[in-house]
């Protein structure tokens, strides 16, 4: 007799129902209306929100909305079609071309989602043959990319230059490539990888440098590209992912390089070929999106601005940061699952939401209550989420 | 179980005691993930500690087919050159 498919996930259900049973759905929210990129109406009563990854706080800007507005009514509602057969219109080429400019890149390729650049770049970079050396924290993206691949996969440990160079010593030179993967800002507790530390390995050991920019894209560096940038580090790195979905404020992905041959990852990666490119509308808001966060360098200084206040009223509470590092990811550490429900679910009652994030989506098996501040936060905006958070985690 | 075999499964014991959160008694054909019931990180973060304390790397794409105790110590045999 054959089992369910579905019985294996009885472990899962029951710890949904333990969550569902302390209150609203923590991993599936409803927002009834999005009021701004602040502000969004949840169960009728209107919220703050302070856990969308929405840096810039660009979602609501008119000259994007009217972009896409008119990208949606030259173009149609979507491009029912890959990127490789009737899917690449105009505006593809020029979201490559105004991103690849502003990455100082030769070569940009747009996917549709952030989820698939890191699928895409990995699946057409590594192969069976090749070795990637990912950091023990990466994204799931990452991890499944890397599956992907068919790649020899080793894990080193988290922001550990001389585990890294351990590892890189102790496998043997099979002849393959080697593709080191680490990420500008991590996205559950804040931190940033050592590049600096990561580029001294590479004059040790031959392989080629990934840095997924995702959060840290349009957030840090002197031009808006990134830890690369803000480290000056950037002709060390080969090869450059990040995601339109946060500080872009729409929905997709790309990867970039300077390699003659990197316009071969279209022709070889499965999550490019295969998947429908995003649609006209996405295209044109990530295209006046870009622009402005390359013409508007004050909402990157705002954001900074927000997020060290956040950190230190969170740091004069007590709280437990995710990390000693300011950045626009600030997460609170928390004792346990039942208790980190029960927190954040007040929260919510009190009129802010954030993100819960429970093992194994975070490092080391901790519980985090996970902020993401934005530049369109004011400082009331601040002051009121650390004020319920004094009363909600510090007092409990 | 030669006198290799159980001295990596004393090893291996040992390192998996700190995940072992419900204190099952570890046999070689204990299924690691299964029978503790430890995420895939967890697993994951296990295996490090194994690759450090016998000095290997153990590709992840290699732990798919190594699901107990038992074939773990195949595989540290195996990659230690043993």
């Amino acid at each position: 007799m054959t089992t369910s498919l579905l019985e294996k996930h009885r472990g899962l259900s029951e710890r949904y129902g333990r969550m569902m049973e302390a209150g609203e759905n923590a991993v599936g929210l409803t927002n009834d209306r999005i009021v701004s990129p602040t502000r969004a109406l949840i169960n009728g009563r209107e919220t703050i929100l302070a856990g969308t990854n929405n840096y810039m706080g660009i979602t609501f800007d008119p000259d994007c909305i009217a972009a896409g507005k008119k990208a949606l009514e030259e173009f149609g509602t979507g491009t029912t079609g890959s990127r490789i057969a009737n899917g690449t219109y105009a505006m593809h080429g020029e979201l490559e071309r105004v991103l690849a400019g502003m990455l100082d890149r030769k070569h940009c390729i747009a996917f549709t989602t952030g989820y698939q650049a890191n699928l895409g770049m990995l699946a057409g970079l590594a192969g069976p043959k090749d070795t990637v050396f990912l950091d023990a924290d990466s994204h799931s993206s990452i991890y499944d990319g890397c599956a992907l691949s068919g790649a020899k996969l080793v894990r080193f440990r988290h922001n550990d230059a001389a585990d890294l160079d351990k590892r890189l010593a102790r496998m043997e030179d099979d002849g393959g490539g080697r593709l080191v993967v680490v990420e500008g800002i991590y996205s559950m507790v804040g931190d940033r990888a050592p590049l600096d530390e990561f580029v001294e390995v590479k004059k040790k050991h031959e392989f080629e440098l990934l840095v997924d920019e995702a959060h840290s894209f349009g957030v840090l560096g002197p031009n808006g590209r990134g830890l690369a940038d803000e480290a000056g580090l950037e002709d060390d790195v080969d090869y450059v992912v990040g995601t339109f979905s946060k500080s872009v404020g729409a929905i997709g992905g790309f990867g970039a390089g300077n390699q003659d041959m990197f316009e071969m990852i279209r022709y070889a990666s499965r999550p490019y070929m295969f998947t429908a490119s995003a649609s006209p509308a996405s295209v044109a808001t990530s295209i006046a999106s870009i622009k402005k966060l390359q013409a508007e360098p004050e909402r990157r200084t705002q954001l900074a601005k927000n997020s060290k206040r956040l950190f230190e009223g969170f740091r004069d509470l007590g709280l437990e940061t995710g990390c000693d590092v300011v950045s626009p990811v600030i997460a609170v550490r928390c004792p346990d699952e039942p208790s980190t429900i029960t927190m954040w679910n007040m929260l919510l009652a009190a009129g802010v939401y954030v993100n819960i994030a429970l093992p194994p989506g975070t490092p080391g098996n901790i519980c985090l209550l996970r902020c993401s501040v934005s530049a369109a936060h004011t400082d009331a905006d601040i002051d009121r989420i650390i004020a319920l958070f004094g009363e909600v985690v510090a007092a409990g | 179980m030669d006198a290799r075999d159980q001295e990596i499964f004393d090893a291996v014991t040992e390192l998996l005691g700190q995940f072992n959160a419900e204190s099952i008694e570890l046999k070689p054909e204990t299924d690691i993930s299964g029978d503790l019931n430890i995420d895939s990180v967890s697993v994951m973060d296990f295996v490090m500690e194994v690759e450090d304390k016998f000095d290997i790397d153990i590709p992840l794409n290699l732990l798919s087919e190594t699901r107990t105790i038992a074939e773990l110590i195949n595989v540290v045999k195996t990659r230690s050159g043993a």
